[in-house]
């Protein structure tokens, strides 16, 4: 039909006998953003992690079913999970910039690895990566400083900044405020609507607010399985199944 | 720190209050106890420096400043001067941390990147295993297979095809300062390679990911995540190595041709601070002999604490980068 961006067909994750995620089907449209939301322990990372093959860093954990990508299936043999990767990139829970690089070089990082760029090139991507993150004007003065020397949230914006420096397509987060405080939280959030203009969203929360917000489709996963997924509107309201309705509702557990 | 003082107020806050608990007593001879040990330690490196000075005294006060300037070392003239010794130490050091620190590292890296987890475990137990070894069997090694081997073939080699550089010229000896750079590296490699394996197993997953995350290849995450975070790490252990570099006898003694002299070339042999200490102690019947010795030891004492101080240094740079929260 569509304008997926990511497609998950079927698709299964294996940690040896640990049955993570179970044939999940799902659509990801091209520039929205999808939440993820779910009980800690089912899946959520798991699922987010096999979009930009990060498993193929862990031995045990086995992926099968089909993850399309522009309708290009990313498990296939031809693929270079190293070019998918910075197409597909992606944003950890805890912001993790590099301690022996500066605010600037931790910005081309990413960029740097797939061109050579000259001086006012780079210049030039730090500039309106930072802007994008909202963190130029706190930081323009002291880009050549440790990246260590921010704070939690800035450091988080600047992991993004280095994400979108390298102009993937999608971004992909895995709960990227859970260790920011509120008013940080809400920064992010309001660039994740920005985003969305430029980049496919997925976004992993344990915040039902937080999905509610910035999110035009949700998918409920419990145990590994996809219960339910739709337009974030519909499932808040009238969630068809009572798993996803008490979820929702903190009834949970 | 802090903690420390925070525990001893709360300390005299509770024998006040309450009455006295049993735990207070076991604290505060434990404190004494490592004091105790901690100040030996001070009082017997200090008593070293000290009667090591006294018995330097007569070489220093007859050569002065010369004793390491010049470069003469006459028993029997009684003329004695360090150049030489110290000149083959440390040059003999840096060259076998030149050589064994990018090859160890390479090992690490080996271990904890890229071998699978079970030949990478058994590669590194190996690796601990040499250094186990006994020196005074490296050094047996050194001198009945490599000197010889060195002399048939790599000497001639290089002295045909570069013995206008004075780094090969003269007629190859085998026993020199390559066989003791060499058989120093082989020794020191298996110190650096487990220093810096342990480093890079302290590298969080997260900085990997980071790396892998933007589209870096696993060379490209070892070089911008990897060795930048365990960079300061892999340092303390190359000086380690140096320290053990400088202060190796036996199979230093064995290769490298006892002869001071100065000299660029690799081919020709040398001598080292230790060496000559080890060789000519028990025959230095005069006392300025045995006063020179001592006062060679003094600089090599000197020289290894330099060094360690600067170990500590990077090792404290170490642990105040990691502030800042990400583990
Ligand atoms: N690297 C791994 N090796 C083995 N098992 C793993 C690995 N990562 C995840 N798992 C398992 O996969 C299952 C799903 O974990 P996952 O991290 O995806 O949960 P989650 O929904 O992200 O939870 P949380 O909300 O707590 O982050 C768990 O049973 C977990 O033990
Ligand atoms: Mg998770």
């Amino acid at each position: 039909m569509n304008n997926a961006k990511v497609t998950l067909e079927n698709m299964n994750v294996h940690f040896d006998s640990n049955h993570a995620v179970k044939s999940v089907s799902l659509d990801f449209m091209e520039n929205t953003v999808t939440s993820i939301i779910g009980p800690s322990g089912c899946g959520k990372s798991t699922l987010l992690r096999s979009i930009n093959r990060m498993h193929d860093l862990v031995p045990s954990a086995k992926v099968t079913g089909r993850i399309l990508f522009d309708g290009m299936d990313l498990y296939d043999r031809s693929v270079d999970p190293v070019a998918i990767r910075r197409k597909i990139g992606m944003v950890f829970q805890k912001a993790n910039p590099f301690p022996a690089m500066n605010i600037y070089d931790n910005v081309v990082a990413g960029y740097k690895l797939n061109n050579r760029m000259r001086r006012n090139e780079s210049d030039e991507i730090v500039e309106t990566s930072l802007k994008r993150v909202a963190l130029w004007d706190e930081v323009k003065d002291r880009l050549k400083t440790s990246a260590m020397d921010l704070s939690g949230g800035q450091q988080q914006r600047l992991c993004i900044a280095r994400t979108i420096a390298v102009q993937p397509e999608v971004i992909l987060m895995d709960e990227p405020c859970s260790a920011l405080d509120p008013i940080a939280t809400l920064k992010i959030e309001e660039l994740v609507e920005e985003l969305k203009e430029r980049f496919t969203i997925i976004i992993v929360t344990h915040n039902m607010q937080q999905a509610a917000r910035v999110s035009d489709s949700t998918a409920f996963m419990y145990m590994g399985e996809m219960i339910e997924n739709g337009p974030t509107k519909k499932i808040f309201t009238t969630p068809e199944h009572k798993q996803t309705e008490d979820y929702i509702t903190g009834r949970f557990g | 720190m802090q903690q420390n003082e925070l525990t001893a107020t709360e300390e005299s806050q509770f024998t006040n209050s309450c009455a006295k608990r049993r735990g207070a007593d076991g604290d505060r001879i434990f404190r004494w106890l490592t004091f105790l040990f901690a100040a030996a330690v001070l009082l017997i490196l200090g008593l070293m420096i000290f009667e090591m000075t006294k018995e330097s005294l007569p070489s220093i006060t007859k050569f002065g400043g010369r004793f390491i300037s010049g470069s003469n070392w006459d028993a029997v003239q009684e003329d004695f001067a360090s150049l030489p010794f110290l000149y083959g130490s440390i040059v003999s050091s840096i060259l076998a941390i030149l050589l064994a620190t990018p090859l160890s590292v390479a090992t690490a890296l080996f271990i904890t990147e890229v071998a699978p987890n079970r030949i990478g475990t058994v590669a590194a137990s190996l690796i601990e295993l040499l250094a186990a070894i006994p020196s005074v069997i490296y050094g047996l090694w050194g001198i009945l297979v490599m000197a010889p081997w060195l002399q048939r073939t790599i000497q001639p080699w290089l002295a045909d095809h570069f013995g206008f550089l004075p780094f090969f010229s003269g007629a190859p000896y085998g026993v020199s300062m390559m066989a003791g750079v060499l058989i120093l590296a082989i020794m020191i490699i298996p110190i650096i390679t487990a220093i810096s394996r342990e480093v890079l197993l302290a590298v969080p997953q997260s900085q990997r990911e980071a790396a892998v995350a933007l589209g870096a290849t696993k060379w490209e995450m070892i070089r911008i995540a990897v060795l930048p975070y365990g960079r300061s790490g892999i340092l303390g252990g190359v000086i380690l190595g140096l320290g053990r570099a400088i202060g190796e006898t036996m199979a230093v003694t064995m290769v490298i041709g006892n002869t001071p002299q100065i000299s660029l070339s690799l081919l020709s042999p040398a001598y080292t601070m230790p060496s000559v200490i080890a060789n000519e102690f028990a025959e230095a019947t005069n006392a300025l002999h045995s006063s020179a010795l001592m006062e060679i030891g003094l600089i090599l004492l000197v020289v290894t604490l330099i060094i360690n101080v600067f170990a500590r240094l990077l090792i404290w740079k170490v642990t105040k980068g990691h502030k800042g929260g990400v583990a």
